[in-house]
């Protein structure tokens, strides 16, 4: 039952076909304008010219950096306090049951909602930010948390308390790497949903950030050429994250046969 | 065999004292253990009326049709489940947990596949200095035939090695009881054969008391020094089947033979398929 990695050919001609279908996606975006004439709406390469004139102003780190700070800090922030309640959530039933439902209620609200009230406390600036991101991961993470820690199998648990695990050991020892290939997927997912919110939450409280610079670049004068650039920005950063954290991910996780020893 | 009845007694010369003469001393004593709860609004016994006596380094089958209790009665046994009636005393103490000195041995599903063959062997080792832990787990890697995938995942192991794993991680820590709980079942055929004689080899040098809970008559009869044969619904003890042979013991000799049609007529199975 090793594994095998896939061969170096069906790599390069996997990287080929994803070029390519990027390729034609550009193609059939400037063709569209080009036949459509559509006003305001930029062309590929005035989005590339758009991007060269953020970086010569020296504004397009600025923006990015802002952006990652907050998304940053609101995950790491929801990280530490979601694992741990989720886990005792998960882990004992009565206060999954006591506070199980609150979390559900809390879940369909849109983290947006929360804007106006994270300016009443928090007043403008990094701030309000960072706590729409905290919230808009918290929920989501608490339930990752407790599901994984209820999809441990009884099996593992029981070993640990036979070999003499008290309650720290036994999370530790035990709960805590049999959660992980749960954990790290739920890990990723909401980071996904951090980047989504940030975007959106610094369109109002901020003068910084991605979100900051669409909203501003539409108001001063219509450059929709810089708001596309802003987007293609949001979705390149965001595939970076995905990327380099379903790679950690899989460090976390090397040796272990996912699907094989799941009983 | 000519008849049942023939074969069911043994060959005078070869009988041995009654099991009251053994001068061992008690290692388990259950009494009057009985286990029910609700379900779905009615109440089932699972385990009715248990009583058992397992002396120290006494190897006992617990063998059963499935859903007769027998994994429960070896769950109350390990602590992990509390009777409704009745206790369970080993060395005299009543049982109120697991314990590191009494191992539960899993199928071979039991072993933590976040953890290499040596992570998984010094599991209840931490303890420990590192040297002496070193030496212990390469005492029982070596053991159970596992050298040379010391830094190997469970996913990358067949299921005899898992197997031997989780026996060699029970094992590592010296327990004086081990249980193990269809432990072999899911191995195919020539592998539950081959582990059965690693088993009794281990139970011969390491002097364990082991409690073995199986559906495999020729297990039982293979394996047991007494096999406690129980009945379903709910589980009662219906007799003690002593297995006057030594080991190692030729699975084609007469007197295996008749110990097997014994258990298959105790069991109610019929001789023919």
């Amino acid at each position: 039952m090793m594994k095998l990695g896939r061969p170096s050919w069906l790599q390069t001609r996997d990287a080929a076909r994803s070029a390519g279908g990027l390729v034609l996606l550009v193609l059939a975006w400037d063709l569209a304008l080009y036949l459509s004439a559509a006003p305001l709406l930029p062309r590929p390469w005035q989005v590339v010219l758009g991007l060269a004139e953020l970086l010569t102003r020296g504004v397009l780190l600025k923006h990015i950096a802002a952006s990652l700070f907050r998304v940053t800090w609101g995950f790491l922030l929801a990280v530490g306090l979601a694992i741990p309640l989720g886990f005792a959530l998960g882990w004992n039933a009565r206060a999954g049951r006591a506070l199980g439902p609150f979390v559900q209620f809390l879940r369909p609200i849109s983290p947006l909602a929360w804007i106006p009230i994270a300016i009443l406390w928090f007043g403008v600036g990094d701030p309000p930010a960072v706590f729409i991101i905290f919230l808009a991961s918290l929920t989501p993470l608490v339930l990752t948390a407790m599901n994984a820690v209820r999809n441990v199998p009884a099996v593992y648990v029981n070993a640990g308390q036979n070999f003499g695990l008290g309650t720290r050991e036994l999370f530790l020892r035990i709960l805590l790497p049999a959660s992980l290939p749960d954990l790290l997927a739920g890990l990723r997912l909401t980071l996904g949903i951090a980047w989504l919110v940030v975007v959106a939450a610094e369109m109002i409280a901020v003068n910084s950030g991605l979100g900051f610079l669409i909203v501003d670049s539409r108001n001063a004068g219509n450059r929709y050429d810089l708001v596309v650039a802003g987007m293609v920005l949001i979705g390149l950063i965001g595939l970076l994250l995905d990327w380099t954290i379903s790679r950690l991910a899989r460090g976390f996780l090397r040796g272990r046969d996912m699907i094989g020893d799941t009983p | 065999m000519s008849s049942v009845a023939t074969a069911r007694l043994l060959p005078a010369e070869e009988t041995t004292p009654a099991p009251c003469a053994d001068t061992r001393p008690v290692k388990l004593r259950v009494t009057g253990v009985s286990v029910s709860f609700r379900m779905e609004g009615v109440q089932r016994t699972v385990l009715e009326g248990i009583n058992l006596e397992c002396r120290e380094g006494e190897f006992i089958c617990l063998l059963g049709p499935s859903g007769c209790g027998k994994s429960t009665l070896l769950n109350v046994i390990g602590g992990f489940l509390t009777p409704t009636q009745g206790q369970v005393l080993i060395d005299g103490q009543p049982v109120t947990g697991p314990d590191p000195r009494r191992i539960f041995v899993f199928q071979e599903r039991g072993v933590f596949p976040w953890l290499t063959v040596e992570g998984n062997i010094g599991f209840g080792l931490q303890h420990l200095p590192a040297e002496q832990r070193r030496q212990r787990i390469a005492h029982y890697v070596e053991m159970v035939g596992l050298r040379g995938f010391e830094r190997a995942y469970p996913s990358e192991l067949s299921g005899g090695m898992k197997q031997r794993l989780e026996v060699a991680r029970a094992l590592a820590v010296n327990p004086d009881m081990l249980y193990l709980d269809e432990s072999f079942g899911a191995l195919d055929y020539i592998t539950r054969h081959t582990m059965r004689r690693e088993l009794l080899r281990l139970w011969t040098t390491e002097k364990k008391t082991i409690l073995f809970v199986t559906h495999d008559i020729d297990e039982s009869v293979q394996l047991a020094d007494r096999v406690v044969v129980m009945s379903a619904r709910p589980g009662r003890i219906q007799r003690v089947v002593d297995i006057d042979l030594p080991h190692p013991r030729d699975i084609s000799a007469p007197r295996y033979l008749q110990y097997r049609d014994e258990l298959l007529d105790e069991l109610g199975v019929a001789h023919k398929v």
